[in-house]
């Protein structure tokens, strides 16, 4: 096996020297991650560090799969990604950062969404894949994928101050399947986008990815197979707890799937966009329609319906905070009589409140559309948007 | 018996900490305990009939309860009982 493995130039002897010197890693370690081939799916908090790790370590060849454009917001944890980038897409930008970090990778880039049409193609050609997606329809996807062709999969996920981390679909090892056997339905566990992430929490958790990844190709150590790994940031604490392969487990224990599935339709997601427009169908108002009756001095109550810690980084003159999770209860203190349009971040969760009121017999509701960001963007340039 | 339960922050935010203690002869007794006290985590434990849900998974000190019993483990005085659910965040 050693004999077919690339050799090491000069400048790459001296590049990675401190590699070399440990006994673990060696000539022969160096020349196994030059020859070997990682697919990272998604560029984006995970996907940064684990891009800028792994080509810096020597990883010959690295895939990126993602269809994304560098925006503002990302800037704060998507170190890949610099304040020049804002606006290019995610792949030119790592490749441009990658070849600099380290000219010998060989990159190949994807730029499209992973799906049940292109997963298996896309896959094949790797030996490690790394998930480090944002969302459940992919992750089941992945997951699904490197079980049928029996690819190894480093598996991060992170929310807030959180992280999870795992190697899953090892050849006796189980799949993300056997940790989490369906996905939450849709809403119930909040994206970073919606609930936030400390910056640094995905360099953990990603670094992490990479190590494991690092161990896989060099057949050393005692990778996170059969185990999950906790980390907690805020209270400093790590653990890992015993992941057990599921005999019953439809991917990896009876492979009853042999094929790529609906991920979307699995995970709900078409059912959520159908509530999603039926929101849509609620009684609306405009920025540009309630600042007009701002303007004209209408009697309104405008009710807020986000969290205190969001009223602080912007709010609409002339609103009142009435939290989502507080509505029921403050319900009898809104005059029915009077004229009223709820507004939140961008309009999802005040069709929740819109609805309770419709419920609770109010008639002359409105939803703000497009919420506290469309406002931004069509009236009042000088509440930031978040 | 009484064991700690370990919630991870953003069920916290439904109870009153990180670490709870609580008590009951299984997890199950010991969940529905907790569910009790804390009426709006309930549904963030388990489902409307007091089963476990498919995509939160819970861990007796390192072990996953499916594979020990369900919500019919046993617990011991001292256990450590961990909240694990599902997050996609990338």
């Amino acid at each position: 096996m050693a004999k077919d493995l690339p050799d090491l130039s000069q400048d790459e002897i001296l590049r990675y020297s401190r590699h070399l010197i440990i006994p673990d890693v060696g000539i022969s370690g160096q020349r196994k991650l030059k020859a070997a081939r990682v697919l990272l799916i998604g560029a984006g908090g995970l996907g940064s560090p684990l891009a800028l790790y792994l080509s810096a370590a020597g990883v010959g060849h690295i895939g990126i799969v993602d269809f994304d454009v560098v925006d503002l917001s990302n800037l704060q944890r998507q170190v890949l990604h610099g304040t020049k980038d804002v606006g290019r897409s995610k792949l030119d930008s790592a490749r441009d950062r990658i070849g600099d970090i380290n000219p010998f990778v060989e990159l190949t880039t994807y730029e499209t969404a992973l799906t049940s049409e292109n997963a298996l193609d896309i896959i094949k050609d790797y030996d490690v894949v790394v998930d480090g997606t944002d969302n459940f329809p992919t992750r089941y996807l992945v997951n699904d994928a490197c079980v049928i062709l029996g690819k190894p999969n480093v598996y991060g996920s992170i929310f807030r101050f959180e992280g999870q981390a795992s190697v899953f679909s090892t050849e006796n090892g189980p799949c993300y399947r056997c940790l989490f056997p369906e996905p939450p339905p849709p809403g119930l566990v909040p994206s970073c986008a919606e609930g936030g992430v400390l910056g640094v929490l995905p360099g953990l958790i990603g670094t992490i990815q990479a190590t494991e990844t690092i161990k896989l190709i060099l057949g050393i150590g005692e990778p996170l197979i059969g185990r999950l790994l906790l980390v907690d940031a805020l209270n400093a604490r790590f653990r890992t707890v015993k992941l057990r392969k599921n005999p019953e487990c439809p991917a990896c224990g009876t492979h009853e799937i042999t094929q790529l599935i609906d991920y979307q339709e699995f995970c709900g997601v078409p059912q959520a966009a159908a509530e999603a427009k039926r929101d849509r169908e609620l009684p609306e108002i405009t920025p540009r329609e309630l600042a007009e009756r701002q303007r004209a001095g209408d009697e309104l109550d405008l009710i807020d319906v986000r969290e205190p810690h969001e009223w602080d980084i912007a709010r609409i003159p002339g609103a009142r905070l009435i939290p989502l999770g507080e509505f029921p209860a403050a319900l009898p203190t809104l005059d029915s009589a009077r004229d009223i349009v709820v507004h939140c971040r961008s309009g999802v969760r005040s069709a929740k409140a819109v609805r309770q009121l419709q419920a609770a017999g109010f008639q002359r509701v409105w939803n703000l559309a497009g919420g506290i960001l469309r406002w931004s963007d069509e009236v009042d340039p000088t509440v930031p948007k978040y | 018996m009484p064991a700690t339960l370990f919630l991870p922050a953003v069920l916290a935010k439904l109870a009153d900490g990180k670490e709870l203690t609580a008590e009951g002869a299984t997890v199950g007794e010991l969940v529905a305990g907790v569910a009790t006290r804390f009426p709006a985590l309930a549904p963030r434990l388990r489902d409307e009939a007091g089963n476990p849900y498919p995509f939160v998974t819970f861990y007796l000190n390192d072990e996953d309860i499916r594979f020990h019993g369900g919500f019919t483990a046993t617990v011991k005085d001292g256990d450590e009982l961990t909240v694990v659910p599902a997050i996609a965040g990338g």
